[in-house]
């Protein structure tokens, strides 16, 4: 069978499946359990209308328990596990904990990754609040803003190629067509470099991809805030004669402060599950191993589901805080 | 642009200059990618891309017509041509007939060649070679020339990766799967967490706001977690690796942002349209499906938008429970990896196929921008 075609059918088949339950499902209450007839009518009414709402969340809650609550309880419980061979699996404590707290490259991951959410959510939010600040008053800004927001698009994957190709590095002597050689050659640097096998440096590449891809999204959030700003407060501060630096600094930032963190938080939850970027690019080589790609490593080449899920718990400890956070926020304004 | 108080001209002009310079570099290496898709092999080996779009010098090794097509004019024996093809227009500032000496002559000079015989290269490449005896040998001798070639494109990189490639290279398979994934890993999520948005936010019933509260949470749980739990369970329920078991998996991913952006926004659809709508005995199911779905749009597009985006890029989740040994279901974004492992020099293949997978969501991202947006500032602000 063709791809297509096969595809078609699969498609029509998931898509299908779930409008029919929500269809049936309604449809059986109103008409076989509770029909809104006969002498019971008000109270087959009242009773429908008491268990639809369980209807209508059903899937939503089956798929969220499922696939959200419950691997968090499962995989710390496999986190305090150990396989043993010919099936079935014994607790064994912090065994894995221990284990994991011993290799060298767990550190380096966990090391990596501070000094991820170090610098790339500073930088994004910042290229992003520069970006935002330059494009607000400009006649064609919109499509300045399009095309550094256009990154958010490409998958890690892609941007992994792109960036690729810039970091190429090719024989000395040769034509180099990686664009960071070319420029490092012309500006008297010796001999072409290989940019991702430099330990330390190497993360400081891989990072930017991903700066290059959040930036357009921290921009797009601070310039709303920025035009939210009350026009009076800027045009008292030009009033009392501040220059177009004080205005920003010291005015439009104190303002848009919370959307800031905002942004800040959301680009941290990215860097903590970022796995495609290292493992396209480097696969943790050269001492750029961060804690999703350790994880990876764990589960799928090592086999060894007690370590790895150690380490996913270690990436769970680092999101708790954002979110209690966000709990305490929403049920702060829900009420 | 009007002259605002406190901004002076030059300032202005630095402010212009500065946006073109981040623009510029944003799109750099995107544009980098997009022009070595249509570059040959040689020609990105050779030089940078940023050279391809005007002529360059470059060094060629070229040959003249075999002796087949060698004519007699009097006691001379004779093969005229071009050292280009038709069309083409290079200029060649020397030549030479040894690769030791590439650029022994001026255009226009004559050469005496090693096997006897005189060639002559004029600077629009064309040549003749003059021999008094008869010419032999299968084919012409070899002609080194510096010359400035025009920029050259071609379709052909894009022709393997979507047709003639062998299995590593061609795409189209790979381009179905990922359709095959994204399509209901977009619509089922929306479906369900419609459903889900609107009874949190209209109905009554106990248990509402812990509900509320724990999507909020959910929001943050790294899908990392779910990996190991899943596919055991998945492979306990039968379904092992494939596309049933993508669908569901990114249906739960996606499902706490997508219940929470709706729901914000059907909050705010005002309360008088659904309680006119119950008084006129509508069900809850007539009133989401006439009156909340067609209300929400801006908000089923924006989040439509995203999941789009991240399940078409999405790497980790299909690893982990959809390609399979056999290798039937790969999606682009795990054979452009396998690619960069197997093919990391072959530039051309690895970039054009970088680029049909990326074609489709900028071609989505372009068009419904406006969405993105609304989307991104509704989740993110309040």
């Amino acid at each position: 069978m063709h791809p297509a075609i096969q595809g078609l059918l699969t498609i029509a088949f998931g898509v299908g499946g779930c409008v029919g339950y929500f269809y049936f499902s309604n449809l059986v209450l109103d008409r076989v359990i509770f029909p809104a007839r006969g002498v019971h009518i008000a109270r087959n009414i009242r009773r429908a209308n008491m268990i639809r709402p369980w209807l209508f969340l059903l899937p939503a809650l089956l798929a969220l328990g499922l696939y959200l609550a419950y691997p968090v309880v499962e995989t710390l419980r496999l986190s305090v596990t150990e396989r043993v061979p010919g099936g079935g699996s014994e607790f064994v404590g912090l065994a894995n904990y221990q284990q994991m707290l011993a290799e060298a490259k767990f550190w380096e991951a966990l090391q990596n990754n501070f000094l991820w959410l170090l610098v790339v959510p500073a930088a994004s939010t910042a290229f992003g609040l520069l970006a935002a600040q330059l494009t607000d008053r400009l006649a064609w800004g919109n499509i300045a803003k399009s095309l550094i927001f256009m990154p958010m698009a490409i998958s890690f994957v892609g941007a992994a190629v792109i960036w690729k190709l810039v970091y190429d590095a090719r024989p000395e002597g040769t034509d180099q067509i990686g664009v960071l050689n070319a420029v490092y050659i012309y500006f008297g640097g010796d001999g072409p470099m290989q940019w991702l096998t430099i330990p330390f440096w190497n993360s400081f590449f891989l990072m930017m991809v991903l700066i290059w891809i959040q930036t357009g999204f921290a921009m797009v959030i601070l310039s709303a805030a920025l035009r939210g700003i009350p026009e009076e407060t800027v045009e008292a501060a030009i009033v009392d004669g501040a220059g177009p630096f004080q205005i920003f600094f010291k005015i439009k930032v104190p303002q848009i402060m919370d959307t800031i963190v905002v942004v800040w938080t959301t680009i941290t939850i990215v860097v903590l599950k970022v796995f495609d970027i290292v493992f396209a690019m480097t696969n943790g080589q050269w001492e750029t191993q961060v804690l999703a790609n350790y994880m990876y490593d764990k589960l799928f080449r090592a086999n060894d589901w007690g370590v790895g899920s150690a380490s996913a718990m270690v990436i769970m400890l680092l999101v708790l805080p954002i979110l209690v956070w966000n709990v305490y926020n929403a049920r702060r304004e829900m009420r | 642009m009007t002259v605002i108080a406190g901004e002076k001209p030059a300032l202005i002009w630095a402010l212009r200059l500065s946006v073109v310079l981040l623009v510029g570099l944003w799109l750099f290496p995107t544009l980098g990618l997009l022009v070595s898709s249509f570059r040959t092999s040689d020609q990105i080996a050779t030089s940078g891309w940023w050279r391809a779009m005007f002529p360059s010098e470059q060094n060629l090794t070229l040959r003249t017509d075999p002796p087949s097509a060698q004519v007699q004019e009097g006691d001379l024996y004779v093969i005229e041509g071009r050292l280009f093809a038709e069309g083409t227009e290079s200029a060649i500032s020397a030549w030479g007939t040894s690769a030791r000496e590439p650029a022994a002559y001026q255009p226009g000079e004559t050469a005496e060649l090693r096997r006897g015989g005189t060639l002559t290269v004029t600077e629009d490449g064309a040549y003749r070679l003059e021999s008094t005896e008869e010419i032999s040998g299968k084919r012409g001798p070899r002609v080194f020339v510096t010359a400035t070639v025009p920029p050259e494109f071609t379709l052909e990189n894009y022709e393997t990766v979507l047709v003639s490639g062998n299995a590593t290279d061609n795409m189209a398979k790979a381009f179905f799967n990922t359709l095959t994934v994204t399509i209901p890993a977009t619509i089922i999520p929306i479906l369900v967490a419609a459903f889900a948005a609107y009874a949190l936010a209209w109905m009554e019933f106990p248990g509402r706001a812990l509900l509320v509260a724990a999507i909020v949470g959910l929001l943050v749980v790294p899908l990392q977690l779910a990996l190991i739990p899943l596919l055991k369970f998945h492979n306990e329920i039968g379904i092992g690796k494939g596309y049933i078991g993508v669908w569901m998996a990114h249906t739960g991913f996606g499902l706490p942002l997508a219940i929470y952006l709706l729901r914000n926004y059907i909050v705010g659809i005002p309360r008088d349209i659904i309680e006119n709508a119950r008084v006129d005995g509508a069900t809850d199911f007539m009133i989401f499906v006439r009156i909340i779905l067609p209300l929400s749009f801006p908000a089923l597009a924006s989040f439509a938008i995203f999941q789009f985006l991240w399940t078409w890029n999405d790497l980790l989740v299909a690893m982990v429970f959809l390609i399979d040994a056999t290798g039937e279901t790969t999606v682009m974004t795990k054979q452009i990896v396998e690619l960069l492992g197997t093919r990391g020099g072959n530039w051309e293949i690895l970039a054009t196929s970088a680029f049909v997978s990326i074609a489709v969501p900028l071609a989505v991202f372009f068009a419904m921008q406006k969405y993105l947006v609304r989307g991104l500032l509704a989740g993110s602000v309040k």
